[in-house]
């Protein structure tokens, strides 16, 4: 809650910055003392995570800002200078280019999390659509640098990208060529979203100073969607959240050390060790893994323009969720029916990313030819990127809005404490039970 | 809940796999076989990279550039030349005798002509063509990729250079190929329009460029290794791996060092997170 | 503060322990967190430091033949210019005598050359004063003149009259063979 703050300055320089600039009050009321709801699971460290790999990303991204060059002739070559010459510069890359992936790993936990729990609910609407913010900025940002080192993928994903802006009517072909700075891919573009790239981390920043902002205000949410009712219900974030994210926070470096050290270019692809040539096309175009939803959403549609308007509003989407979803309990967890739903949800997700990795035309049952349906046989990835497609507007679009009248919720707790001390094995040793006697 | 976040986890890494799937498409898989660098904990093995080099140097060269590498690269740490009491690669007596025996494209500084002079350990391993169009003029069209990331460049890296070098064979009857092609069941491609056999069991493989460049005895090992095509190819694979990655086995021991530090700091966040949440339910 | 972990719900009962900052644990973690922090604070700083492709430029062999008595040589090394210089029995002489001069950076000639080798003398072509480049043969010392703020040097390359606070520069460099230097 943005409350009274119980900040005492206690030395002498201490009141003096206090009064002039009270930097410290608000690290004090935003890390330390802020009432924190005591029920957070491990799926509300991703917003810590998420912070450390921000920070991951711009530190070793400006280190490497000192060595690449941003041109068409030398881009690759500088990075595997970097790779070979530059002290510790294969740490510094590798770090960069995995923390991509594990960024968007975090990123996407964190939102499956919101969604679940109804982090999304009023009051927290500007909170949510401010993620959506980041969310978009982060895949910019991500497009741009992997153009970077200028290898296969690299260029052939920023021409197949660029040319979805030519899709639409009118401006299509004049956006492009303003995108391009030129008739194709080529050096302009390559500098500009150097440019770019270097900026927008920066931005990413700051909307995440408004997201833990926009939290603070009403505070967190909590598995059990009850609003906090008493101090009895929160516990200072410091030491508690402080270590739990600590803690959290070192588990995910395990796995991010796992792919740097021991398998770092597990997450990309190939070709992209190819340096670029706009005269052969690779034969499979694949963009990194965290767009392959989007990618098979684009594929999935056959026109070139529906398809680009259906990937950008499956983004689109998320921004007005709040107002989509018409249930007046938040947490899934007595949600019983949405839930089910969710989790298919989650598996049209990753169906989707799956597809996006594939052929359209392959078959998804190995060898097993049915009819063709439209243009393309049923037992294709098309089809099932189709489908998978279908399911994530419906769930937006029409299973929230309706679930929301329809569905009979269970019984939600009173409060966060009341069912934290009604189960039996989150007792601390030595307490007693029937706490409600506590009075 | 957790076990739905494992459930979600092994789904996802599933998902992540795919796209190996794709790999190679129409390609054989891989040949099996064992390198000293393979897996968290594995090394370059130094006599091996040296006799891969020999075969870079006798067999490869003459076609392929390595243009992103430079001589004293071959001294440095973990290297087929290195020398621990070298420290400077540049001093590395072998890597300032190989740098010597190739000559170097320069600027004469008093007349201006371009000429050529023997190689220092900063000088790059030279192009064996003076551009793209007299590469391509002298293998058929087809341009020699350079080696300097091949390992990095190729699903499957060293197992896959191996697979295609032990590769080349006889073409089934019923493939039509020309003479600048060979046949290599490792070579990704689709060879449905030249193959007039059965429909349902077209050829695995594709149709390369470069024809068989190891042969039995192509090269002499100093160290009297056999020089079958076996491990001319297995040799070479490995020099090309190392020279895809110079810095894989540092990056291997630093990443041990890193994962006992975090296991260890984990543990303890564990421990310091249990103690602060012991007496408050949650 | 950690005392208002009260309104937390620690259990009224329990042995009035509350998370108590100064446990070994605690200490323990934030040690390592501070240890990771540094020892990879290390790769970032070292990264800066000049990289393996300028550090193969930082020595060069030079060969010597290629210079007549009388003349220099002057090669790129490090980014700066070298002036190696073959110096005639004359010039020898000359700086020799400077010895005893007033010198604004004291060192005789003995000192600026290796033993045995007067004749050749290698030094960094990089005026003292703010870096410009002296030109040969000229000054009134016969060594180097700057054109730029009229430092005059001799031909031992010390500085003898103008506003150059320093001799030119000796770098580090070693006789491989009689006709072969390497420096740096």
């Amino acid at each position: 809650m943005s409350g009274h703050s119980n900040y005492e300055p206690k030395s002498g320089f201490e009141k003096w910055l206090d009064v002039r600039l009270p930097i410290v009050r608000l690290a004090y009321d935003s890390i330390v003392d802020f009432p924190t709801p005591k029920n957070l699971n491990y799926w509300y460290t991703f917003g810590g995570i998420l912070a450390v790999c921000l920070g991951i990303q711009l530190v070793t991204g400006i280190v490497l800002a000192m060595h690449y060059v941003p041109h068409v002739d030398y881009a690759f070559a500088s990075v595997e200078s970097i790779m070979r010459d530059v002290n510790y510069g294969w740490l510094i890359r590798y770090m960069h280019a995995n923390g991509a992936s594990m960024f968007f790993v975090a990123v996407y936990i964190h939102m499956f999390r919101g969604l679940y729990y109804g982090s999304y609910k009023a009051p927290r609407e500007v909170l949510w659509i401010l993620g959506c913010v980041i969310y978009l900025l982060m895949m910019a940002t991500a497009f741009m640098g992997y153009v970077l080192p200028w290898g296969q993928m690299s260029f052939h994903g920023a021409v197949v990208i660029t040319n979805l802006f030519g899709a639409l009517p009118v401006v299509g072909q004049a956006l492009t060529t303003w995108l391009w700075g030129g008739f194709a891919v080529d050096n302009p573009t390559l500098n500009r979203f150097f440019s770019l790239h270097y900026l927008l981390p920066f931005m990413i920043a700051g909307v995440v100073g408004l997201h833990i902002w926009a939290l603070h205000v009403p505070g967190n949410n909590n598995p059990t969607g009850v609003n906090v009712k008493s101090k009895e219900d929160t516990v200072p974030f410091h030491p508690y959240y402080t270590v739990k994210d600590g803690f959290a926070i070192s588990v995910f470096l395990i796995l991010f050390a796992t792919f740097v050290f021991f398998n770092p270019n597990a997450l990309g692809h190939a070709d992209n060790y190819i340096p670029a040539n706009p005269l052969v096309t690779p034969a499979h175009i694949v963009p990194e893994w965290y767009f392959l939803p989007f990618y098979a959403i684009l594929r999935a549609v056959p026109d070139k323009l529906m398809g680009v308007l259906l990937m950008f509003g499956a983004i689109a989407t998320l921004f007005v969720l709040p107002w989509l979803d018409t249930s007046k309990v938040r947490s899934m967890r007595y949600r019983p029916t949405a839930k089910l739903y969710f989790m298919i949800f989650v598996l049209a997700c990753l169906v989707l990313g799956y597809c996006g990795g594939q052929l359209p035309d392959n078959h998804v049952i190995p060898g097993l030819s049915t009819f063709k349906l439209i243009d393309a046989d049923l037992n294709s990835f098309v089809w099932l990127s189709r489908i998978a497609t279908l399911y994530y507007f419906s769930y937006f679009l029409i299973l929230l809005p309706v679930l929301g009248l329809t569905e009979t919720p269970l019984p939600q707790p009173e409060s966060i404490s009341e069912p934290v001390l009604s189960h039996p094995a989150s007792m601390p040793a030595g307490a007693t039970a029937a706490p409600e006697k506590k009075g | 809940m957790l076990r739905k976040g494992i459930a979600l986890a092994a789904f996802g890494l599933t998902v992540l796999a795919a796209p190996v799937a794709l790999a190679n498409a129409g390609a054989a898989p891989v040949r099996e076989t064992e390198f000293s660098f393979d897996g968290p904990l594995g090394t370059f093995d130094q006599a091996q990279l040296q006799r891969g080099y020999k075969i870079y140097r006798e067999v490869c060269s003459s076609c392929h550039s390595m243009n992103l590498l430079s001589f004293r690269n071959l001294g440095e740490k973990g290297g087929p030349f290195y020398d621990p009491k070298i420290k400077n690669p540049n001093d590395n007596p072998f890597v300032k005798s190989i740098a010597k025996d190739y000559q170097i494209n320069d600027i004469d500084s008093e007349t201006g002509d371009v000429v050529q002079r023997p190689g220092t350990p900063a000088d790059r391993f030279p192009n064996p063509w003076a551009n793209e169009a007299a590469a391509r003029a002298s293998n058929g069209g087809a341009l020699p990729p350079d080696l300097s990331v091949i390992a990095k460049a190729r699903h499957h890296g060293a197992h896959y250079i191996y697979s295609l070098l032990t590769g080349f064979r006889e073409p089934p009857a019923g493939l039509k190929i020309s003479p600048n092609q060979h046949y290599n069941p490792w070579f990704p491609g689709d060879l449905t329009s030249a193959w007039s056999g059965d429909p349902a069991h077209v050829p695995a493989g594709g149709l390369i460029a470069m024809a068989a460049p190891l042969a039995p005895d192509k090269v002499t090992f100093d160290d009297g290794t056999a020089s079958t095509v076996e491990n001319q190819a297995k040799d070479v694979a490995a020099f090309l791996a190392w020279a895809s990655e110079p810095t894989a086995t540092a990056r291997k021991q630093f990443g041990l060092a890193a994962m006992i530090y975090l296991l260890i700091f984990s543990g303890l966040l564990y421990a310091s997170y249990r103690r602060i949440w012991r007496n408050v339910a949650h | 503060m950690a005392d208002t972990v009260v309104g937390a719900n620690p259990d009224p009962h329990a042995a009035g322990e509350d998370p108590n900052r100064r446990d070994f644990i605690h200490i323990a973690a934030t040690i390592a967190a501070a240890g990771a922090v540094g020892s990879l604070a290390w790769p970032f700083i070292d990264q800066m430091n000049p990289s393996g492709d300028t550090l193969a430029l930082a020595s060069v062999e030079f060969d010597l033949s290629k210079v007549e008595p009388g003349q220099q040589v002057t090669i790129k090394w490090r980014g700066k210019p070298l002036f190696i210089r073959s110096r005639t029995g004359k010039e020898i002489a000359e700086a020799i005598k400077g010895n005893t001069a007033d010198l604004r950076d004291p060192q005789v000639d003995e000192e600026r050359h290796k033993p045995g080798k007067a004749e050749w003398l290698i030094l960094v072509g990089s005026c003292t004063h703010l870096g410009c480049v002296p030109t040969f043969g000229g000054g009134d010392f016969g060594g180097w003149f700057c054109p730029c703020h009229g430092s005059h040097y001799d031909t031992s390359g010390r500085i003898r009259k103008g506003p150059a606070p320093k001799n030119l520069a000796v770098p580090e460099y070693t006789f491989l063979s009689d006709t072969k230097v390497k420096v740096g």
